[in-house]
């Protein structure tokens, strides 16, 4: 428990040190493109102590003053298989961004989909030892938790308190000096597996910059992409990706589970690719710009050039119908929401109250998934984008970049993590003489 | 993303090198960029005009080419002054002032330091006041106000003319030329011009008999009428003593009689001086009035 405690509250402090600073990027590790934003904070208006909604829903604090995508390379399932490649695909898009910007940025915020994320719900519950709740109660509450065994090799990414109570009054944000007894908690702690961040911080830090967080991109997408209603009542966001799709469910503005499906607009891609008989390239062409899911009669007499540039006549001048793309297509999909739809049965989602399902991510943009997905997954299904944020420009404003943009807003706002809560005080006078040691000898 | 991929086919990798991305970092450190985008060039600048001016001939040369520039400006006919006007003098004083102000016409108005021209007239005795200025059609005006002589001053070296501040004028050469003039003598007197002009005025009765007034002792003034009589003014208030004594003079004919001095200095104590003729005469009256008697 400890060893990411500390880690994480490495990087929490170097992300106070660069909002300090005014300047920092986001970045979105991705299976089919890298994305970068860089954001100038200006104003004081990111800390979120107050109730409710603040300005422009927190978004006034900060802007887009540059932005870069490149197509990504050594990254497969929202893993990183190819560290010189990633590391060079990040350096491109860091370096236009920063161009663009003009600004020199020393620190990144990163988000990747992959690693088998797996969640956990803990629970706590600890007597209140003052009349009233105190700080000190709840990093007691927190640390009473007890974490299941998540495995070797894996690596908690998020733990956030989503809800507390207090003796029988249930759904506290902050109980803080409300008075009671019992505290109790419920924790969800997202794991990942270890070398997933592990070699995420090494690309960053052979481009010479800090790691100051890491967040799964199922969760900043579901923060771009739902509605504050949505996250409020229960939703589920779908972010399709190009290596894998993530699922994110959130109730009470909480995220309560996230999991990703290893299925991605990459494999439709070579779905296309391996029926075809084109190259990955043509294929992504032709998904990109005849795709669909629905077949119509109209799609029979559709006919898709597909060329190509082999030297053989004949077969660089084939056409199919769109009928044949779709049939292509389509199982693949039907696959990938089949797999999401049994992640969100084991993750309890028939039970939430509202069981609206928004759909995001690049490959949410094939036309007709919205009707298949509404009869997978159930009535309620949403195509989303994500919600706009300051100088953000037109060409980020789409469902691919849902991500980047949840990322931003989550460095504007980061949710309160365990590890951002004092540790408990065990046995003061030892501990502090302790320090007091420690103090002498480090600064004499 | 098909056509991205094509061109990155064709175009190669599109990333930057590690030492490119690095070097765009560094020149996007704020105070990197600030000394190469201002110190480098002001320091070239530094180092090129230094280069330059440390050799004597090219500033001697900058010098000259300045100056070539600052005459040719200040020598235009539209700020040369070609003519000097003295007005309000008389032809002896402007005379002096055309021989005691160094000025060559024509000359550029920039060159012409008014205030010392100003000043040297100014310091010409007969001066009371100037005002000068140049005016349209490079003509140096000088327009002078002259003291006019008020008292004649007798002095070791000579006679002066004195205005009526006290203030020299010129020197005079005989009593003859400014018989109407009051005559004044004595060391300090021209300090005491106020104090004799009272006196003068209050000795308008006796103006046929007025010699002149003699200041003793830089302290007080004596009246001297002709004949040689003299009334002794005290240093307080001296007009109401002259006064009194010409009082005297209406009611007594004190001034008609043999009286050669009158002393006026001690207010409570006024003396008078009888003449020694008029003591031989009256000696020779007692003589004669004695050998009677026997």
């Amino acid at each position: 428990m400890t060893d990411f405690y500390h880690s994480q509250r490495a990087m929490r402090d170097m992300r106070n040190a660069a909002l300090q600073r005014g300047v920092i990027a986001v970045l979105d590790v991705g299976s089919a493109k890298i994305g970068c934003l860089v954001l100038r904070f200006d104003g004081g208006t990111y800390r979120n102590d107050q109730e409710g909604v603040g300005p422009m829903a927190g978004q006034s604090g900060f802007r887009v003053i540059g932005s870069a995508t490149t197509r990504s390379r050594g990254v497969g399932f929202g893993e990183i298989y190819s560290m010189p490649e990633v590391e060079r695909a990040i350096r491109t898009a860091l370096q236009s961004a920063q161009k663009l910007a003009n600004v020199r940025v020393d620190h990144v915020i990163a988000c990747f989909s992959g690693g088998r994320p797996r969640s956990y719900g803990l629970e706590g519950e600890v007597t209140v030892e003052n009349p009233t709740v105190s700080e000190q109660d709840i990093a007691r509450v927190l640390s009473s938790c007890d974490v299941p065994d998540y495995g070797a090799g894996r690596d908690v990414l998020h733990a956030q308190p989503v809800n507390f109570a207090l003796d029988h009054r249930s759904g506290l944000t902050d109980p803080r000096g409300q008075s009671g007894e019992v505290l109790a908690t419920d924790v969800h702690m997202l794991t990942v597996d270890e070398k997933v961040i592990r070699d995420l911080a090494y690309c960053v830090k052979r481009c010479d910059l800090e790691l100051a967080g890491v967040a799964s991109s199922a969760y900043a997408s579901g923060i771009s992409s739902l509605v504050e209603d949505e996250q409020e009542l229960g939703a589920a966001c779908i972010d399709f990706g190009g290596g894998s799709t993530g699922v994110s469910i959130f109730i009470k503005k909480h995220m309560i589970y996230c999991d990703a499906v290893r299925l991605g607009g990459d494999h439709v891609t070579r779905d296309i690719s391996m029926g075809l008989q084109v190259p990955m390239a043509v294929a992504e062409r032709i998904k990109t710009r005849n795709g669909g899911l629905i077949a119509t009669g109209m799609d029979d007499r559709d006919m898709i050039e597909i060329g190509g540039n082999t030297g053989d006549w004949e077969h660089d001048r084939r056409k199919i119908s769109r009928t044949e793309l779709i049939g292509i297509m389509r199982p693949r999909m039907e696959e990938v929401l089949e797999d999401v739809r049994a992640h969100l049965d084991a993750a309890g989602f028939d039970h939430l109250p509202s069981q609206q399902i928004v759909l995001t991510g690049g490959g949410s943009q094939i036309p007709g998934l919205d009707g298949l997905a509404s009869r997978i997954l159930g009535q309620q299904v949403r195509l989303g984008r994500p919600l706009r944020i300051h100088r953000l420009p037109q060409a980020y404003s789409g469902p691919s970049c849902s991500s980047l943009v949840g990322l931003s807003l989550f460095a504007a706002h980061p949710q309160d993590e365990w590890w951002d809560f004092e540790a408990p005080q065990q046995g003061y006078p030892s501990r502090s003489f302790k320090r007091a040691v420690r103090w002498f000898r480090e600064n004499w | 993303m098909s056509e991205m991929n094509m061109r990155s086919d064709i175009l190669g990798d599109p990333a930057p090198s590690r030492w490119s991305y690095r070097l765009l970092r560094l020149m996007l450190t704020p105070y990197l960029r600030i000394c190469l985008f201002y110190g480098v060039p002001l320091g070239l600048l530094a180092v090129a005009l230094w280069l330059n001016f440390s050799n004597e001939d090219r500033r001697d040369a900058l010098r000259e080419m300045y100056d070539t520039i600052y005459l040719s400006i200040i020598e235009r006919p539209e700020f040369m002054v070609n003519v000097m006007s003295v007005s309000g003098a008389s032809d002896t004083l402007t005379d002096d002032i055309r021989e005691v102000l160094p000025i060559d016409l024509p000359v550029s108005s920039f060159a012409l330091d008014l205030d010392q021209v100003h000043e040297m007239v100014m310091g010409l005795g007969p001066v009371k006041d100037v005002v000068v200025r140049v005016q349209s059609g490079g003509v140096l005006e000088i327009n002078v106000m002259e003291r006019t002589p008020a008292f004649l001053w007798r002095r070791a070296n000579g006679l002066e003319l004195l205005d009526e501040t006290g203030a020299f004028v010129r020197q005079a050469v005989t009593r003859l030329d400014y018989p109407h003039l009051p005559l004044i003598a004595g060391e300090e007197a021209d300090t005491q011009i106020d104090t004799a002009q009272s006196i003068l005025v209050a000795a308008a009765p006796l103006h046929d008999r007025l010699r002149g007034l003699v200041f003793i002792g830089g302290r007080r003034f004596d009246v001297v009428l002709d004949g040689g009589q003299i009334i002794r003014l005290p240093e307080q208030d001296p007009v109401s003593a002259l006064e009194r004594a010409i009082m005297l003079d209406h009611s007594e004919q004190l001034l008609a009689r043999a009286v050669s001095v009158i002393d006026l200095r001690l207010e409570n104590r006024p003396t008078l001086q009888v003449s020694e003729s008029a003591l031989d005469i009256l000696k020779d009256n007692k003589n004669m009035q004695l050998r009677q008697t026997e």
